[in-house]
């Protein structure tokens, strides 16, 4: 089997900023510093040549610095990984040259080119002819409904038409390994539903192709994705097809309710049958949402009676199949925000 | 591998990095035709800096018409000085000449240093902070090819102002530029910029890890280096300032600028303008300039790809506000 990527226990441990005191040796600091984060904790996974596979976690979760390391902009601390069958410490330019890295809210370019002419500088770096290019760049600027801007200037373009713009660059270099860093981040649902149409029909029609997506918006994952890391925390909790994700919590149950906001949660992971539960609060509403990962239904008549010996009233109870954030909340006790 | 992939793996190279310089290039040769203020900002603005050093030497020129016709010919009487006041006045008046030109020449070439401090040295700085030094990074291009592109494009537009300049200068103080080799005036010009050009590149490595310091940086190199590498003046007077003057002189050498403007001094106006007080002759200064781009194109090369390493280990190449 011809792995497109693959790790081996990669650790990625950034070092703290230095406190005030550190870097000047004064003995007056109100700046504390702060000590190394492990971004990434023994990271080990591959993906197959011809994949569409899926980072999923919350923010802070590590996909970023992954990403990064495999795209060679970051060297790991320790461990490995392969792209394309190269090591992305020793072997480089093998592998960028089979890359490209798009990011969500990516403000690359220059301001006072076109759309067109600043796609086209790009792929110049991977030393695209300017024929293939130009025709590469028409094609997709037809795909993505930006042909209408062609001709304006990056600088007036909006964030969604950026978006567009960043798309294009990533495919016109023809790679054979892409990597989609939040691709959707803050865009419209017609924009994003673009983009996902395009990212799958890229994968499947074409040969040799693969494509590693981190997101946090599980529906993407879900809908895009052959295969999902769930990643927290620098760690791989689960890999496996979405229905294998969900299926590990196919027989419990999912209860999601809306209540009136609750000061107090703790006493939830009590209540015997709660396998795990997340909390979230939405100060506009001043409402609290949760979701429960249930053993049966049995708990729920206890969670409603712990909810109402606060005083709040439970404005909605739904009963839902599960997601793939619910399988994050069974992992590790909370969702995604 | 065999020979003929090995030749094929090489001209691929090639043009990918002719592609690469040629893409990198592009928005500053476009960008000199489509913000047209430069016209305002980077013509007329430099002249009028020029205009100041070119009325000061004009007015020294005058008092000192001004003292022969009163009987004074410097520090002697002008009945014991060789021709008399006619004479000096002449020289006067030719040595003002000489450095209304050296003034506008040293002007027009501050549009390259300036474009070196800010559009080179920092340039890789302002690619981090919008977002295009991690995808300049992660493309397969050579970062020489990336920096070449940088200083091609720059130069480029550096020098579309800098002619504008130098026309104005002439046309408005009246220069005349006496050129007696254009070859050599060709040939000194080029490895100016191109050492020039070279020394950005190894700035420009450096302030990849400097961040925000390298701003404070850039601005600080203006106005020393003006001095230091005589663009208002020759530099070769400090060599007649006991003390400090010889120390300074040299000292700007390093910056390629000090030894180019005089080069194309000597050549545009004449080995003995200034009473001959030169740094070195034109060859030497060749020979020298010739060196320092060597030089510093090597040092920038393995500046880069020591500091990318080290911006990739430490976490700072992406990173913003680092």
């Amino acid at each position: 089997m011809a792995y497109a990527v693959e790790t081996r226990d990669l650790t990625r441990i950034f070092a703290g900023k230095k406190s005030r005191k550190q870097r000047k040796g004064s003995s007056a600091s109100d700046d504390e510093g702060t000590g190394p984060v492990t971004a990434l904790d023994g990271v080990t996974f591959n993906i197959r040549e011809g994949e569409l596979f899926g980072l999923l976690g919350p923010n802070g979760a590590g996909k970023t610095t992954l990403i990064k390391i495999l795209a060679t902009l970051l060297l790991p601390t320790s461990g490995q990984a392969f792209v394309a069958g190269h090591d992305v410490v020793k072997d480089v330019f093998p592998i960028r040259a089979q890359i490209n890295m798009v990011s969500g809210g990516e403000t690359s370019g220059y301001g006072l080119l076109t759309t067109r002419e600043n796609i086209w500088m790009f792929s110049q770096f991977y030393g695209v002819p300017s024929k293939v290019s130009k025709e590469r760049i028409d094609e997709l600027m037809h795909v993505f409904g930006l042909w209408e801007k062609r001709n304006t200037k990056v600088r007036m373009l909006s964030s969604g038409q950026r978006q567009k713009m960043n798309m294009i660059r990533g495919f016109v270099t023809d790679p054979s390994i892409l990597f989609l860093d939040e691709p959707t981040l803050g865009l419209d649902v017609n924009a994003a539903r673009i983009i996902r149409d395009y990212v799958k029909d890229w994968v499947r029609k074409r040969t040799g192709k693969t494509v590693l997506l981190t997101t946090h918006y599980m529906m993407e994952a879900d809908e895009m994705c052959d295969r999902i890391a769930i990643i927290d925390r620098g760690k791989i909790l689960a890999c496996d097809s979405p229905h294998n994700l969900k299926g590990m919590i196919r027989q419990d149950r999912t209860f999601r309710l809306e209540v009136d906001a609750l000061e107090e949660t703790s006493t939830f992971s009590g209540i015997r049958g709660v396998k795990n539960f997340s909390h979230k609060n939405d100060i506009a509403t001043n409402r609290s949402h949760l979701t429960f990962i249930l053993e049966d239904e049995g708990p729920v008549a206890d969670i409603l009676s712990a909810i109402m010996a606060q005083g709040a009233r439970v404005h909605s109870v739904q009963k839902t199949d599960p997601t793939l954030e619910d399988v994050f909340i069974s992992m590790v006790g909370r969702g995604f925000e | 591998m065999s020979t003929a992939v090995r030749r094929a793996s090489f001209r691929h190279r090639i043009a990918l990095n002719l592609r690469a310089m040629k893409g990198r290039a592009y928005p500053r040769v476009v960008g000199a035709n489509r913000e047209l203020s430069w016209l305002v900002t980077e013509t007329l603005l430099p002249l009028l800096g020029i205009a100041a050093y070119v009325f000061i030497y004009q007015a020294m020129g005058q008092l000192a018409t001004a003292a022969a016709l009163a009987g004074q010919c410097g520090d002697v009487p002008c009945a014991e000085y060789i021709g008399g006041a006619d004479a000096y006045i002449a020289a006067a008046q030719a040595n003002t000449a000489d450095l209304v030109a050296a003034v506008v020449l040293g002007g027009t070439m501050v549009a390259f240093w300036l474009n070196v401090l800010w559009s080179m040295a920092s340039q890789l700085y302002w690619e981090k902070e919008i977002g295009n030094l991690q995808l300049y990074m992660m493309a397969p291009m050579s970062r020489m090819a990336l920096l070449g592109g940088m200083a091609i494009g720059g130069m480029f537009m550096t020098s579309v102002r800098a002619i504008a300049t130098l026309v104005l200068g002439v046309i408005v103080f009246g220069v005349v530029f006496q050129v007696a080799q254009p070859l050599m005036l060709l040939a000194v010009f080029f490895v100016t910029l191109i050492a020039l050009y070279g020394m950005g590149m190894l700035f420009a490595s450096l302030y990849l890890l400097w961040g925000r310091e390298a701003w404070n940086l850039s601005a600080l190199l203006e106005e020393p280096i003006f001095f230091s590498s005589g663009f208002y003046f020759p530099l070769g007077s400090l060599l007649r300032v006991p003390g400090w003057g010889p120390v300074v002189a040299f000292a700007g050498m390093l910056v390629p600028a000090a030894l180019g403007l005089d080069a194309l001094r000597q050549l545009t106006l004449s080995e003995t303008a200034f009473g001959g007080q030169w740094l070195f002759n034109v060859q030497v200064e060749l020979g020298l300039l010739l060196v320092l781009a060597a030089v510093l194109l090597v040092f920038a090369r393995f500046a880069l790809a020591y500091l990318e390493m080290l911006s990739k280990r430490e976490g700072k190449l992406t990173s913003r506000h680092q």
